[in-house]
C-alpha cells in the first residue's frame, strides 16, 4: 500500500511542479464559465422568420416590410395558418415566427388593440431571447410610427403575445453549465491523463514502473487518482462560480450530480488511458485526445449545438458520446431538479460505458507487457 | 541454498518472434551468480528484446528461461522482486528531487522508510551527491544522473540487475566511474547483465555474448574469444561477426531506431 501512496505523491508533485499546466487546470473552469456564460451568443443575423398571415391587408404587409427592411430578418415563408409553422420549426427552416390575426388593419384603424404574436425557437436560450428582443423592437417602432401618423392623433396599440417554443418558460437559461462541466472534465481527465502517461513512456520511467513489482492496477490508480480529485474540484468550482456569477440554480441533489460527475470522469480517464496505450509521443496523444474526446464532447453532446436539430446520422453518432449522456443527466438534475428516478436510463448508459472502458483500458495496459 | 549455487539466469532456446521476424532466435546461455555478463550486438541484433523477456516486460514466443530461479512464464512477479533494471532511456523522474526519486523507488520495492533513509544516506555519500539531495534531477549533469539511476536500481539489493545500454551518451571519464559502480555491485554479489555497444566496455566483462541477427554468434570470456578467433581486440571480433549479418529486409537499421521492437 505504501508503494501506491508513493506513486500518488509522485503524481501530485508532477502536477504541482508543472506550473504552466497547473495554471491551465485551475484557470480553465474559472475562465470558461465567464466565457460561455457571458460571451457565447449566436450572432443575430439572417434570422429565418416565418409569417402567419391569414388575411393579408395593407397594415400586415407594412409590418412585414418593416421586418424585411430591418436587415436582420429574412422572411422564409408566409403561411395562412398557425399549424403550418410546426414543420418549419421542426426542420429548422424557421427560427422565429410573426403571427397575425385576421383584421389587423381594421383593429389599428379603429384604435382597438391589434393582436400580434411572436414565437421564438428558444432551444438555445441565449440566442432565443435575443431574437425575441429584436422582433419586439421592430414591432414597437412600427406601433410608435403608426400612432404619430394617425389622423386624428390617437394611440395605436398592438397587443403583443410572446411565446418561446421548445423551452417555453426559459427556465434553463443557463444550459451551458452542464455542458461546460463535461468539457472541462474531458480536458482534465482524458487529455491530461493521456499526456502524462505518454510522457512517462517517452522518458522511460513507465518501463521502470513496469519491471517493478507494482501491479498494473496500482500503476493506473496511482496515475489517475490525482486527476479524479482535480476533476472533482473543478466540478465544485464550476457549480459555485455559475451560481455566484450567473445565479445558475442547482435544483436537484448535489450528491447525485457529483456521483454522476465521478462516473463521467471515470469514462474520460479510461479514454485517456486507452489513447496513451496507442500512442508513443505526447503530441500524438494530445491530438488523439482532442479528436477522440474533446471534439465529440463539445459538438455532439448538445452543449453548443442542440442535438434535436442535427441530421439523424449525427444524432445516432451522438449516442456513443459519453458527454451527451452526462449533459442530459446534469441538465435534468440541475435545472429540473429531478432525482435518479428520471435519469436512471442515462445513468445506466454512462455506467455501462465506464465499466466497458475501464476494463478495456486495464487490458490495453496489460497488453503492452505481452 | 546449499550445495552448488544455481545460475542467476538460465536461458534455453529462448525465442521471440514478431510476425515472421525472429527478433531473438533460439538463444541459449547461462549467467553465473556475481558475474558481470555483457550482451553485445549491433542495433537491432535482439539485445533489448532478450532483456525485455528476461525482465518480464515481454512474453517469450518459445524456449525456456529462469531468472533468479524463477520461470519467466509463470513466476514473473517473483522475478520482478529479485531484479533491478535501468534502461538506456533514463529512468528517474526529472521533476522530482534526488531524495524523492529514492523514496519513490524504495517505496515501490516495499522497503521500510527507515531503511530507505539509511540506504539513501549511504548511497549519496558514496556518490558524493549529499549536496544534491533536494535538487531536482533535471538539474544534475547527465553523468551523475546515470550513476544515480544505477544506484537507485540497486537500492533494493536485487540479486540480478539488468542494465540496458546504461552508458550511451556518457563521456569516457563518467563511463569509467560508472563501471566502478558496476564492479562494486558485482563484488557485493549482485549479478550484472549489461548490454553495450562500446567495445572497450566489453573487455570489462567477465564473459560476453555477441548477438548477431537474433542469435548468439560467440560467447565466452573476452580473453578466450580473442584467442579463439585470433583477433587483437573484441572490437575487431565484433566487426567481423556483424559484417555478414543481414537482418531480414532491413540490413541497415538506422541508429537509434533499430532496437525498438516492431509493434
Amino acid at each position: 500500500m505504501s508503494a501506491l501512496l508513493g506513486l500518488l505523491r509522485k503524481e501530485v508533485y508532477h502536477i504541482l511542479r508543472d506550473r504552466r499546466t497547473l495554471v491551465v487546470i485551475v484557470m480553465l473552469p474559472v475562465v470558461q464559465v465567464i466565457l460561455f456564460g457571458a460571451a457565447i451568443r449566436t450572432d443575430v443575423d439572417h434570422v429565418r422568420l416565418a409569417v402567419v398571415d391569414p388575411a393579408p391587408d395593407d397594415q400586415t404587409i407594412a409590418l412585414r416590410n418593416r421586418f424585411a427592411a430591418a436587415g436582420v430578418f429574412t422572411i422564409v415563408a408566409v403561411v395562412p395558418r398557425v399549424d403550418d409553422l410546426e414543420p418549419l420549426f421542426q426542420s429548422g427552416r424557421a427560427q422565429e415566427a410573426l403571427v397575425f390575426e385576421p383584421g389587423f388593419a381594421r383593429d389599428t384603424a379603429r384604435g382597438q388593440p391589434a393582436r400580434v404574436g411572436i414565437i421564438t425557437d428558444a432551444i438555445e436560450p441565449n440566442s432565443g431571447s435575443l431574437l425575441q428582443a429584436y422582433a419586439l423592437g421592430v414591432i414597437q417602432t412600427f406601433e410608435r410610427d403608426l400612432s404619430q401618423r394617425a389622423q386624428p392623433a390617437r394611440a395605436v396599440s398592438i397587443a403583443l403575445q410572446v411565446r418561446m417554443r421548445f423551452n417555453p418558460t426559459r427556465e434553463s437559461s443557463h444550459l451551458f453549465v452542464p455542458g461546460l462541466m463535461a468539457f472541462v472534465l474531458t480536458i482534465i481527465s482524458s487529455l491530461m491523463t493521456a499526456i502524462s502517461l505518454t510522457r512517462e513512456k517517452e522518458t522511460g520511467t513507465l518501463e521502470a514502473l513496469l519491471v517493478s513489482p507494482l501491479r498494473p492496477w496500482q500503476i493506473i490508480v496511482g496515475k489517475v487518482a490525482p486527476y479524479l480529485v482535480i476533476g472533482f474540484l473543478s466540478v465544485l468550482m464550476i457549480l459555485i462560480e455559475a451560481r455566484l456569477v450567473f445565479g445558475v440554480p442547482l435544483r436537484g441533489s448535489a450528491l447525485l450530480l457529483i456521483l454522476e460527475a465521478v462516473l463521467f470522469i471515470l469514462v474520460s480517464l479510461s479514454l485517456g488511458i486507452l489513447i496513451s496505450a496507442r500512442t508513443s509521443s505526447q503530441r500524438v496523444a494530445m491530438m488523439g485526445a482532442l479528436v477522440g474526446t474533446m471534439l465529440p464532447n463539445l459538438l455532439l453532446s448538445g452543449f453548443i449545438f442542440p442535438l434535436e436539430s442535427m441530421p439523424s446520422p449525427l444524432q445516432w453518432m451522438s449516442l456513443a458520446v459519453p458527454g451527451r449522456w452526462f449533459v442530459a443527466i446534469a441538465r435534468s438534475i440541475m435545472l429540473k431538479g429531478v432525482g435518479l428516478g428520471f435519469v436512471w436510463r442515462e445513468s445506466l448508459v454512462l455506467s455501462a460505458m465506464a465499466a466497458l472502458l475501464l476494463a478495456a483500458s486495464t487490458r490495453s495496459f496489460k497488453a503492452r507487457l505481452e | 541454498m546449499g550445495g552448488a549455487e544455481p545460475n542467476a539466469i538460465e536461458a534455453s532456446d529462448l525465442t521471440r518472434t514478431f510476425g515472421a521476424f525472429a527478433a531473438v532466435d533460439h538463444i541459449t546461455f547461462d549467467v553465473r551468480p556475481g558475474e558481470v555478463f555483457g550482451f553485445l550486438g549491433a542495433n537491432g541484433a535482439g539485445k533489448t528484446t532478450a532483456i525485455r523477456m528476461l525482465t518480464g516486460l515481454l512474453a517469450p514466443s518459445g524456449g525456456t528461461a529462469r531468472v533468479a530461479g524463477h520461470d519467466v512464464y509463470t513466476e514473473s512477479e517473483a522475478i520482478k522482486r529479485s531484479i533491478g533494471y535501468m534502461s538506456q532511456r533514463f529512468s528517474l523522474y526529472e521533476d522530482l528531487t534526488v531524495w524523492e526519486n529514492i523514496r519513490l523507488y524504495g517505496g515501490i520495492y516495499d522497503l521500510p522508510s527507515r531503511e530507505i533513509r539509511a540506504r539513501a544516506d549511504q548511497m549519496l555519500s558514496r556518490l558524493g551527491l549529499e549536496h544534491a539531495r533536494s535538487q531536482q534531477v533535471r538539474a544534475l549533469p547527465l553523468g551523475w544522473r546515470q550513476k544515480l539511476a544505477l544506484s537507485v536500481a540497486l537500492l533494493h539489493h536485487p540479486q540480478i540487475v539488468f542494465l540496458d545500454e546504461p552508458t550511451s551518451g556518457v563521456d569516457p571519464v563518467t563511463r569509467r566511474q560508472f563501471w566502478e559502480l558496476i564492479y562494486e555491485a558485482a563484488a557485493a554479489g549482485t549479478t550484472v547483465l549489461v548490454t553495450t555497444h562500446y567495445m572497450d566496455e566489453a573487455e570489462y566483462c567477465d564473459r560476453i555474448s555477441i548477438m548477431v541477427a537474433g542469435r548468439i554468434g560467440a560467447m565466452g570470456a573476452p580473453k578466450e574469444l580473442k584467442e579463439k578467433f585470433e583477433v587483437p581486440s573484441i572490437d575487431e571480433l565484433f566487426v567481423r561477426m556483424a559484417r555478414p549479418s543481414s537482418r531480414g529486409a532491413s540490413p541497415h537499421t538506422p541508429p537509434g531506431t533499430g532496437n525498438r521492437e516492431p509493434r
